[in-house]
């Protein structure tokens, strides 16, 4: 028994959630063999090589994996399929997008999303967005699973000594092409791998007003993030939703401000270590969640907290 | 050009799910069920689509049991042509939902599928890939935002860390995420035209498809609880908590 990891890459450097996989992998128990694709990722592969309990490295190459299609790297998975008992992929979007694929032209029922690993064929994932728990079996000879991030403890990315083997791809499916893309640019870390969290909500009122938590996320050294609410208000970009329709994270510290805590954001921060919430009204479901709450005026208590930061 | 999208019925997203006592499912009886709402939004940009003179036929499919009639019913109101019920009281998995797609498309040749992203009772985020690996077809999953020209749609899709645009060859299979459009509301005179759309109704033996599900749920349960914390008077008391309390800063 051998399992697949797809790992998510920039080309020269693996992504953290590639380690969560790993952790998931390793729960499942047999050889894990990581596969790198891209246009020009040897550096990759060699990062992927040294992360711990790695046994092989599958490095494939070709301009058309460059762009992560969902129809060329779900064909490459199906080629290299045979053989493994189990392929996981991160439950990025990349990894979301091509995965499926390649799980119904296995003929497999993906299970998605995974918190949990029970036994070789049975795992925990979330339903309602994270309001139950299903367990359930696979029956399918191949389980194709994507690894919810903040459900396994990433490996460590060093001491691994795999060894590295060059696959072929099959070529161009020639039904996509892609176009280009516009990557939020930002010195502060990622969203879904920070260690500190800054999540303003409707309560902040308007775009303009979400720079008063950039000094506190600044004294933090923390991403920011957003409710749902205050995506749809038009006042910060989707990528910033935490929530179950975007992001999930888990940091060690959850800072929630203006956000009265509806379900669908509850679902992508419980599970984070600590969590503080500062909302004017003292009713508002976040509290039942916080850790530490202040009741108040938050655009009195937030430049205040940034002075008691500092001291 | 032809669309099809297909909607499925849900616990509607304001009710509060729960988990039944025995473990073996969440509660639906006596629940408010409606249209998954990102099918909605699959709905609403086949519309567009329509109105914009791109496209001229729009068939909305469901599958499930006899009362996702309902929710034909209302893709016909925000104003999908006819509908599709493909009728079994069987559970149905996402493999399942795709092969029985598979079998209408085959039928009714679209140029386009619109599917919801994922629905939300499940939150498997799975259907539109699968669908499009078993026609082998191209396909934009996430999608912000499309325009069709040329025998090709441009989709920009939301991804981690930003906004990604492909282009994509028909037929093709797209996936909505929430910023795509706002559905419109559903107007009475819209409802009353949609009992007079026809609805067909098909047998997935019929058209050949084993819909048996490969996952076994074992349990469903309710996820831990976190304890409420306590509140602090002021920044200063909050500080100190973090700093010698959860040691967190």
């Amino acid at each position: 028994m051998a399992v697949l990891v797809l790992a998510d890459h920039d080309g020269k450097h693996i992504r953290k959630s590639t380690l969560n996989t790993v952790a998931a992998a390793q729960k499942i128990g047999g050889e894990i063999h990581v596969l790198v694709a891209g246009n020009g990722c040897g550096d990759a592969a060699k990062a992927a090589a040294a992360v711990a309990g790695v046994a092989k490295v599958l490095h494939a190459e070709g301009a058309q994996l460059g762009d992560e299609l969902a129809e060329n790297v779900a064909a490459l998975l199906v080629a290299l399929a045979k053989g493994y008992s189990h392929i996981l992929a991160p439950a990025t979007s990349s990894g979301k997008n091509i995965l499926p694929r390649a799980a119904a032209l296995l003929d497999c029922q993906q299970i998605s999303e995974i918190i949990s690993v029970e036994s070789p064929d049975t795992f925990v994932r979330p339903i309602y967005a994270g309001n139950a728990l299903a367990t359930v079996k696979s029956k399918d000879p191949i389980k194709v699973i994507t690894v919810r991030m903040t459900g396994f403890d990433a490996v460590a990315s060093t001491g691994g000594t795999a060894s590295i083997e060059v696959v072929q791809s099959p070529g161009d499916s020639g039904l996509s092409t892609f176009v280009g893309r516009e990557v939020q640019k930002s010195e502060r870390p990622e969203l879904t791998s920070a260690r500190v969290v800054v999540s303003g909500g409707r309560g902040m009122g308007s775009g303009e007003n979400f720079k008063i938590l950039e000094p506190l996320a600044d004294k933090l050294n923390a991403a920011m993030g957003a409710s749902r609410a205050a995506v749809d208000a038009g006042f910060v970009p989707n990528d910033w939703q935490v929530g179950q329709t975007g992001k999930i994270v888990a940091p060690e510290l959850y800072v929630a401000i203006g956000i009265s805590g509806a379900i669908q954001h509850l679902a992508g921060m419980k599970d984070s270590r600590v969590i503080v919430a500062i909302n004017k009204d003292e009713e508002a479901p976040i509290f039942q969640v916080a850790d530490y709450g202040v009741v108040g005026d938050l655009f009195k208590l937030v430049p205040e907290l940034v002075e008691e930061l500092k001291k | 050009m032809k669309v099809l999208v297909s909607v499925k019925r849900v616990i509607d997203y304001n009710v509060k799910v729960r988990v039944k006592a025995d473990g073996t499912g969440v509660e639906t009886a006596n629940v408010k069920m409606s249209m998954n709402p990102f099918d909605e939004i699959a709905v609403e940009e086949a519309v567009r689509l329509k109105e914009a003179g791109v496209v001229t036929e729009i068939i909305a499919v469901s599958c499930g049991p006899q009362a996702c009639q309902e929710t034909l019913r209302t893709a016909l109101a925000i104003g999908a042509d006819r509908a599709v019920l493909v009728e079994t009281n069987e559970e149905l998995q996402p493999l399942a939902v795709a092969k029985l797609l598979k079998a209408v498309c085959q039928k009714e040749s679209p140029q386009l599928v619109i599917l919801g992203k994922q629905a939300i009772d499940d939150d498997s985020n799975q259907t539109g890939q699968m669908l499009a690996a078993l026609l082998g077809w191209s396909q934009a999953t996430f999608a912000s935002k499309v325009v069709i020209a040329d025998g090709k749609a441009q989709v920009t899709r939301e991804v981690d860390g930003g906004l990604e645009t492909i282009s994509i060859k028909l037929p093709a299979i797209v996936t909505t995420d929430l910023r795509l459009n706002e559905p419109r509301y559903v107007t009475l005179p819209n409802i009353m035209k949609a009992k007079k759309k026809t609805m067909e109704t098909l047998k997935p033996e019929a058209l050949g498809v084993d819909v048996a599900p490969r996952l076994q749920t074992l349990k469903v349960s309710e996820p831990p609880k976190r304890k409420a914390g306590v509140k602090v008077p002021d920044p200063k008391a909050l500080v100190d908590k973090l700093r010698n309390e959860a040691k967190v800063i």
